[in-house]
């Protein structure tokens, strides 16, 4: 092979793995286009405030008011998070210092399998389990405590990950210090262990957040979608997404572009998650 | 003091393991479950037999097998270039400054970014500018954007996980930077980025909401990557929300276990192997 052709392949193959590479950008990119770019009418004849403040949604006679889904989305985000967040920390606690071997390799795959397990079938499990058990209860079952319920373990492999990462990262020296001074094991974690791992535990819990705030299938199936703001856990609300999805084959015009609008809602409220666990992790 | 310190570990350790042992529970509760109401309906027959469509719910699910089956291999198809050249760049080729900064920072960023909102973009470009329509087509593209990052990841710390002689025994031989990455580096990074193409077919699997709003859902037969069509998932959704055959609904659940099993103790299989690789040279 001649050395031109030579250079030629190395400043060929170089560009386009370059751009290959710029396309991830590009995409987050064009993705904020797309969705900024088609919410915007809708936004401009509606009105920021009122779009986002407005009670009342219904797309037939021009209403486009999302603080009822809004309201549903925080509701069942905060109801999972409060619910995961305790049992996710002791879960990675356990693998992380508890566990005898075996014992972490089975818990450890379950939480592997429970992250693949698609969101389509926990949802068809609260239809049929959930919300019939909160049926007996009050209401029709479907409800935000139905999907609360689902969210919680939808987003506890997230937290037990993250969790049992950042409870790992501690240095040993940290732990043989404290069990040196007489502490006990539990002391140790409490004391010590946990306190040092706060900011990747709090950048598990908030991206948790992250994908409750994002599930939409599993939602849809077990919220009700009702477009009534909701106030008793026992009522039926709708999701941000599931407002998005359920709606979005059949609208047009105005409708469509407000269903847009929602998605950049959705999408401002992931960023600053992510941001803010980003930020969390950052801290020494 | 000293009892109280001791009753106080225990309490605690009997929680913990609650919490563990929670876990798994729950777990074998929702496969087990989903089996013991579905397997009934599982048979031959229920693989090979097209959906009657509409709100029956009967016949099988012969069509969003074929549909999950062309969506995969046309979402690797799309994705495995783009990934695997970016994982390239990011692992050999990157230099700290601002650009390699930005890649990340869209990496990270598309991984955080919720299946509906791919499905908001795909549904804008794909289906109504592009006239791609509810298709294949539409759905396998905006799912190709989806895995991206898990790809970039994946197939980028199997990259670097390449211990160093072997690039400086490539290049020792006078080997360009592009001969020794394509015909040194690559190779022996191959089960890891298989690994990264098996756990994007299994986020194919699993992903509906992307879907939902760009393939259409027909539950015909797809003759063209442009025919509307279902994925298994799809077809669960549609199942278990417009018709009353729940028990159709599970046995789909199923057959999307099993496939989800598969995959993932496929790549556990194929992760340790090149880890073991990657140690014993």
């Amino acid at each position: 092979m001649s050395i031109i052709s030579r250079r030629f392949n190395e400043v060929l193959s170089r560009r386009m793995i370059f751009i290959s590479a710029l396309a991830a950008i590009l995409l987050v990119f064009l993705i904020s286009l797309f969705v900024i770019q088609q919410g915007i009418p809708a936004l401009r004849s509606i009105g920021v405030l009122d779009f986002l403040f407005g009670t009342v949604w219904r797309p037939g006679i021009g209403e486009f008011g999302i603080l009822p889904m809004i309201i549903g989305s925080v509701y069942v985000t905060i109801g999972a998070l409060l619910l995961s967040a305790p049992l996710g920390i002791a879960c990675a606690i356990f693998l992380a210092e508890v566990a005898p071997y075996h014992v972490r390799n089975v818990v450890r795959s379950a939480v592997e399998l429970l992250v693949g397990i698609p969101s389509v079938v926990y949802g068809l499990v609260g239809m049929v389990v959930v919300v019939p058990l909160i049926r007996e209860i009050g209401g029709n079952g479907y409800s935000v405590l139905a999907a609360i319920i689902v969210l919680t373990v939808m987003v506890l492999p997230t937290v037990i990950s993250i969790s049992e990462d950042s409870l790992r990262r501690v240095p040993m020296a940290y732990r043989e210090g404290a069990l040196a001074l007489g502490a006990t094991k539990w002391q140790t974690i409490w004391h010590v262990m946990l306190p040092v791992a706060r900011s990747g535990i709090v950048a598990a819990v908030i991206l948790g957040m992250g994908r409750a705030i994002g599930e939409t299938m599993a939602m849809i199936m077990v919220i009700g979608n009702s477009i009534l703001m909701p106030g008793s856990p026992l009522d039926p609300a709708r999701t941000l997404t599931g407002n998005i999805a359920v709606e979005i084959n059949y609208a047009s015009g105005i409708h469509e572009s407000a269903l847009f609008a929602t998605g950049i809602v959705l999408f401002l409220l992931i960023i600053g998650l992510n941001s803010l666990a980003f930020v969390a992790r950052r801290q020494p | 003091m000293r009892m109280s310190a001791k009753i106080t570990q225990r309490i605690a350790w009997g929680i913990i393991w609650v919490a563990g042992m929670l876990t798994v529970m729950v777990l074998a509760l929702i496969i087990g479950y989903v089996v013991i109401k579905g397997l009934g309906s599982v048979s031959w027959d229920f693989l090979i037999t097209p959906p009657l469509g509409g709100l029956s719910g009967e016949g099988g699910i012969s069509t969003a097998i074929v549909g999950t089956f062309y969506i995969t291999i046309l979402t690797i198809v799309i994705a495995t270039p783009l990934g695997l050249g970016a994982a390239i760049y990011l692992a050999e080729y990157a230099t700290d400054n601002w650009v390699t900064k930005a890649i990340r920072y869209g990496v990270e960023t598309l991984a955080g970014v919720p299946s509906i909102i791919f499905g908001l973009f795909g549904f804008a470009l794909f289906v109504t500018i592009l006239h791609f329509n509810f298709s294949i087509l539409s759905g396998a593209l905006t799912l190709a954007c989806l895995v991206l990052p898990t790809f970039i990841r994946t197939a980028e710390e199997a990259i670097k996980a390449v211990p160093n002689s072997y690039r400086e025994a490539g290049l020792a031989l006078a080997a360009t930077k592009w001969q020794t990455v394509s015909r040194v580096v690559v190779p022996a990074a191959l089960p890891g980025i298989i690994t990264a193409v098996i756990l994007c077919v299994g986020r194919s699997v699993e992903e509906t909401a992307c879907l939902y709003v760009t393939m259409g859902g027909s539950a015909a037969m797809p003759t063209s990557f442009l025919s509307s069509g279902r994925t298994l998932s799809l077809h669960l959704f549609y199942l278990a929300m417009e018709t009353r055959a729940l028990d159709k609904a599970m046995a789909a659940g199923v057959v999307l276990i099993v496939i989800i099993l598969l995959i993932n103790g496929t790549t556990n299989w194929l992760t340790r192997r090149f880890h073991a690789k990657m140690m014993g040279t």
